[in-house]
């Protein structure tokens, strides 16, 4: 019995589970399709959906990809909470609830004609990769683009295997580093701040898009203001507790904004006095 | 300007009688383990009849009146709110079926409500959620279903508790906007009436039904007063005057500290307050593990679990949760819903245990040096957010 309502964004729909790809030993990215065929999967690079599982709750995750309307939706999730674990526990063929999609964009457009920043740290940079493809389908309308990830391991980077593609089809930099490498670890090894010096942008012409732990984002933006960017040009993703992701449960409230409607991503010059604030 | 007429106590109750007769539950105030309460009434021998309240930071409680007016109290812990926005509602329940489960959401009820005995303030509150709930990119169907539905005869009120301060927040005590119909009760040694207006089509409607007699030049002039007279009793003020500015530029107060030293993070300010619309849902699952249902509660930004992500909590302190309520409440709300979060009800200052009065808390924020702690002074590097 079907009995989804299509007007209340409470009410979760039906999904099922297509494909589990293992990103790393920790994280997955669930590609999922609506039950109805006819629903659209559109989405913005930078938007959430909550995936609920049965009997477990629900979590808003980012949408990992793809780009081009598909009829399916990526979530790349680390399983470090209950209900990630239990959709890491998730067979083929399973059924996921599924609300969205929610929030605002990454400055898709506004980036053109632009030099493009990408920073990401660990799973950061899983709700930036359908804005790198968006680039990338567009990459002439767009002038030097540059990946700037950091992780706190190897084995915590994600979706490597596609960084050769990114470099040799598309052409842009791409700087990797990690906290701490092994000895099989043969790059660079430090803060993914450090890397700014090392590509290639026109400071006065150019966006920078950012997603990672909080104090990561900050420093991030204070490297790339000393770079030359203005607080104007760089953007962030902001997490919150959340519960509604429609605006009525209040949990995401930051400052002016709900992180749920209003972002999550924010222009840094407009939430720099609340992120610099303790506990806000 | 809309005719004004009168009725006396058998025509309210007539009124009653008519509501219910239109299919309404009514809904007013009673008496109840010493609190004046919002619940169904059938009568005005359910109203509390010679009861006022008496309330201050901390303190409530009722105390016979000299008279036998109905609606001689100021403001109980309760608010419409409970109603509309009820503490808990289902939204959906789930049904596994082998490893596939479907969802069957909840339906929005549709019960018609008539709120009797509203104030200004109330009807400012009921408008701001409204605001929440039904003007923003989504909207609440469970909400406006008993929204629409709802009509409301409010009252003018005749006294102030010392805990009031509508005037500064301009909702009130006249009500103006938002209900059907309006009664001022009028008496003294020789009478006891209630002259009625109506304030929408609905409210008109009713009115003929009452049959309630004109009112007179002297009626008018005598529910004038009573309001007048009601606004100059207000025993709190706010100083509204570019207050989002003020509480955003002092983000880092000493003051904040002070406040934690007494807050006792109990939530009691924002379960009372009319505009608090913060909720939370609980996924529960039956003994079998086939059946699951999603609730949804009121929540408090006063509770650690409130803030917590991934990672821990956002909001830790005591210090920082108050100034979370608080900053929403009269500055944020502002960015948000362009209207202030605070009707000046001072249901917050009434039910919090230790007393705490927001009025006097912005007070001392405004008194002391601007700019010295707040956002706007890029004192960044002092506080660390890890």
């Amino acid at each position: 019995m079907e009995n989804f309502s299509p007007t209340d964004p409470m009410i979760p729909r039906s999904y099922r589970v297509k494909r589990k790809i293992r990103e790393s030993h920790d994280t997955f990215t669930l590609d999922l399709q609506p039950d109805n065929l006819e629903e659209k999967t559109n989405f913005a690079p930078g938007q959430f959906n909550m995936l609920y599982t049965f009997g477990v709750g629900e979590v808003p995750i980012s949408i990992s990809g793809p780009m081009k309307e598909s009829g399916h939706i990526l979530h790349t999730i680390r399983g470090v909470g209950n209900v990630t674990q239990a959709l890491n526990n998730l067979k083929i063929g399973q059924k996921v609830g599924l609300r969205g999609p929610f929030g605002n964009a990454w400055p898709i457009e506004e980036a053109k004609g632009k030099d493009v920043i990408i920073m990401a740290g660990g799973i950061g940079l899983a709700p930036l990769r359908p804005a790198v493809y968006s680039l990338f389908s567009q990459r002439q309308q767009y002038g030097d683009i540059a990946l700037l990830y950091g992780s706190r391991k190897q084995e915590d980077l994600l979706f490597h295997k596609e960084f050769e593609t990114w470099r040799g089809k598309y052409g842009i930099q791409v700087k990797v580093t990690v906290d701490t490498g092994d000895r099989s670890w043969k790059g660079n090894v430090g803060v993914v701040t450090t890397l700014v010096p090392r590509v290639s942008f026109d400071p006065s012409n150019c966006i920078a898009m950012i997603c990672g732990p909080e104090v990561m984002m900050r420093f991030s933006a204070l490297e790339l203001t000393h770079a030359g960017l203005t607080e104007d040009k760089i953007f962030i993703t902001m997490e919150r507790n959340m519960k509604c992701a429609v605006g009525f449960c209040g949990h995401c409230q930051f400052g002016p904004a709900f992180i749920c409607k209003d972002g999550p991503v924010f222009r840094y010059d407009q939430i720099k006095p609340f992120i610099s604030t303790r506990e806000f | 300007m809309n005719k004004s007429e009168v009725i006396d106590k058998e025509g309210l109750n007539r009124l009653i009688q008519i509501l219910i007769g239109r299919g309404y539950e009514v809904v007013g105030p009673t008496v109840r383990d010493e609190a004046i309460i919002y619940d169904q009434v059938f009568s005005i021998e359910d109203f509390p009849a010679g009861w006022t309240d008496e309330q201050e930071g901390g303190i409530y409680r009722l105390k016979k009146r000299s008279d036998e007016a109905l609606f001689g109290y100021n403001l109980g812990p309760h608010s419409w709110k409970k109603f509309l926005h009820p503490p808990e509602r289902k939204l959906w329940q789930a049904q596994k079926e082998g490893l596939d489960f479907d969802i069957i959401p909840e339906k929005p009820e549709h019960k018609k409500y008539a709120f009797l005995g509203a104030r200004s303030c109330e009807l400012h509150a009921v408008a701001i959620q409204d605001k929440v709930f039904m003007q923003g990119t989504h909207t609440d169907l469970h909400y406006q279903a008993l929204r629409k539905n709802a009509l409301f005869v409010a009252v003018n009120c005749g006294q102030a508790a010392s805990t009031c301060f509508c005037v500064s927040m301009q909702t009130g005590p006249e009500v103006e906007n938002g209900h059907d119909l309006v009664l001022t009760e009028v008496l003294d040694d020789k009478r006891h009436d209630f002259l009625i207006e109506a304030g929408s089509e609905a409210g008109k409607n009713i009115l003929k039904e009452v049959k309630a007699k004109p009112a007179g030049e002297g009626d008018i002039k005598k529910t004038k007063e009573i309001i007048a007279n009601t606004a100059t009793q207000m025993g709190r003020k706010m100083d509204t005057e570019n207050i989002k500015e003020l509480l955003y530029e002092n983000l880092n107060h000493l003051n904040w500290d002070k406040i934690a030293e007494r807050c006792l993070s109990c939530a009691n300010c924002t379960m009372v307050c009319p505009t608090c619309f913060c909720s939370t849902v609980e996924d529960v699952t039956d003994i079998t593990g086939e059946h699951a249902e999603r609730w949804q509660k009121w929540d408090s930004c006063f509770t650690m679990d409130f803030s917590s992500i991934h990672g821990g909590v956002v909001r830790n302190s005591t210090k920082s949760r108050y100034r979370q309520w608080m900053v929403h409440k009269l500055a944020s709300w502002q960015d948000q819903f362009d209207t202030s979060g605070c009707v000046g009800c001072g249901r917050c200052i009434t039910w919090c245990p230790v007393g705490i009065d927001l009025t006097q808390e912005v007070g001392l924020i405004r008194k002391s040096e601007p700019g010295q702690s707040g956002i706007l002074s890029g004192n960044e590097g002092q506080n660390e957010n890890s």
